[in-house]
């Protein structure tokens, strides 16, 4: 588990640039935690203060119960070895085959190549790279790359790992890969995984909890369907829209007078079609169905449906009900404009 | 004048080894020199990892005063130091050491810009491994450098064939000294003509089997 308790940091200049204010975040064990915010926000610091590669101007950081800020150089250096981090330009040796890069963590702890062989063997199969074992990283596709990173970082059996825009520099289908890699890394290891991006597709994808960062300060934060269904602010309702249509598209709104509209929200494998149209024989309304949208959402099908209801307040009250009770989230939607 | 060939072939010939040892000797004791102070200047510069700016601002004034002296004038100023650590100041030996303090700050300035070429993204890679300064530098910098350091080592060593021709002046022995003696004070062109034929031909060989060697650790690593 990881505690951030009040962590502050500021770049000393003139003016001096506080690039984190006040940051409280509790991450727990095994989870996939995802912190999103646009560039400049201040998450590539936020990320460097869990291993000291940014040292925070105030606050404590405690892993397992261990606090970060009190270790010295030597005790340092031991912990952040059970920290692994993968970088969006990989940061592969270019020196170095697939092997000793993966390797390497190992070699620094004064391991010679044949007491690290079976581990290393171990996680090239994991990843998925066996018979490039003596590739030279350079010959190596970005995604491959990638893999040689997360291999690497998973050589020491580490308790977090650290994903620095990981997948930024791939394209959609490598990016798609490489998150199934990290969501199996967190399954076969229950291995805790920070990560930072500005791209709301792969917290939809790999991640539970969600922070927004935004000028420094969390902004919001939650489990990501608590985020992705109701955002509170903003900038998360745009991050939020960027991946999913949550808001009725403007021409719709504008056209739309009369009744009420909602938003159903279906998770998992609930069927939209006959629970509505249960509804319009049950209850003396009309229900419209003016947009919708199915994406995935944590691996499982997430439905979006946005419905004009007319009829009287009475009976809008009870179909609502009885939509609530069978399972599909309903919100009101204000329209544009109105 | 007429040359006896007879008698100059043999002279030729030790020139050739005397050359060949003050440019071996010189780069060695150059690069025991140059790489430790290569080093320094890059690690101690600011935002580097022994950020140090006492140590950095006096290295690197000391490199730019001993870069901004001619060698020949080098050669001469430090003759006292020559002959104590030489006990002499004519031949191979004393040539080595007014060499050797001329192409290690060059040789400092060649591996400094290798070193900086490295990607900023290693360090930060090998500092989140856990790694110490020494491995930052062992295990990280130097190997990721090495094809801009053979190019480095290959520069150098070119300079040090020129410089070793100028040494010849004072008597260092080596081609320069034979081009000297024969050509510029007994008038004997053919020498001259012969002697920057071989050093052209030699400085061509050496930069080809640097670029080939570096090219060929860049083809590898892909």
């Amino acid at each position: 588990m990881i505690k951030i308790k009040n962590v502050s940091k500021v770049y000393p200049g003139k003016p001096p640039i506080h690039a984190l204010k006040n940051i409280n975040l509790t991450i727990e064990k095994g989870t996939i935690f995802g912190i999103i915010g646009f560039s400049g926000a201040g998450k590539s610091t936020l990320i460097r203060c869990l291993n000291r590669l940014e040292e925070p101007t105030e606050g404590t950081i405690h892993l397992n119960g261990l606090d970060l800020m009190a270790l010295n150089e030597k005790e340092l250096r031991k912990t952040r070895r059970k920290i692994g981090m993968i970088f969006q330009h990989f940061n592969l040796l270019s020196a170095k085959t697939v092997f000793d890069n993966i390797a390497m963590p190992l070699y620094l702890e004064g391991k010679k190549k044949k007491d690290v062989e079976e581990k290393v063997r171990e996680l090239i199969d994991f990843v998925g790279l066996t018979g490039k074992e003596n590739v030279y990283p350079g010959h190596l596709s970005g995604g491959q790359k990638q893999r040689v990173g997360i291999a690497r970082a998973l050589v020491t059996d580490p308790d977090i790992l650290l994903c620095d825009e990981a997948t930024s520099a791939l394209d959609p289908e490598t990016t798609k890969n490489v998150l199934e890699l990290l969501r199996k890394v967190n399954k076969a290891y229950n291995l805790t995984i920070v990560l930072i991006t500005h791209e709301m597709s792969v917290i939809r994808d790999l991640c539970d909890k969600v922070a927004v960062i935004d000028n420094g300060e969390i902004a919001e934060e939650g489990s990501v369907y608590e985020v992705f269904t109701n955002p509170q602010k903003t900038i998360t309702r745009n991050f939020v829209n960027t991946v999913l249509q949550n808001e009725v598209p403007s021409n719709l709104s504008k056209a739309l007078t009369n009744g009420k509209f909602y938003r159903l929200i279906f998770l998992g494998e609930r069927a939209a079609n006959p629970l509505l149209s249960e509804v319009s024989k049950r209850f003396d309304i009309h229900l419209n169905i003016l947009y919708g949208s199915i994406t995935e959402l944590q691996d499982k099908p997430y439905g979006n449906l946005f419905v004009a209801l007319d009829g009287s307040q009475e009976e809008s009250r009870k179909a609502i009900q009885y939509i609530l009770e069978n399972g599909v989230d309903v919100k009101e939607v204000i329209p544009h404009g109105a | 004048m007429e040359l006896n060939w007879e008698f100059f072939w043999p002279q030729f010939w030790q020139a050739c080894q005397e050359t060949f040892l003050t440019v071996l000797g010189s780069f060695i004791f150059g690069t025991i020199i140059g790489l430790p102070l290569g080093i320094i200047l890059v690690v101690t510069r600011p935002g580097h990892i022994m950020e140090n700016k006492a140590v950095f601002t006096v290295l690197n004034t000391i490199i730019n005063i001993v870069r901004s002296v001619p060698f020949i004038i080098l050669l001469v100023a430090i003759i006292p130091f020559t002959r104590i650590v030489t006990g002499t100041s004519i031949g191979v030996a004393a040539a080595i050491v007014p060499l050797s303090v001329f192409v290690g700050p060059y040789l400092a300035r060649l591996i400094e810009n290798s070193m900086l070429e490295v990607d900023k993204g290693v360090l930060e890679t090998a500092y989140a491994m856990g790694a110490t300064k020494f491995q930052i530098i062992t295990k990280f910098i130097l190997p990721e450098a090495i094809p801009s350091l053979i190019l480095s080592f290959t520069t150098a060593t070119i300079g040090l064939i020129g410089s070793s021709a100028a040494a010849g002046a004072v008597g260092a022995g080596g081609l320069g000294d034979l081009a000297i003696t024969y050509g510029y004070q007994r008038f004997i062109t053919i020498v001259i003509v012969i002697t920057v034929v071989l050093l052209i031909v030699l400085v061509q060989i050496i930069q080809s089997l640097g670029n080939a060697w570096s090219r060929h650790v860049r083809r590898k690593r892909g």
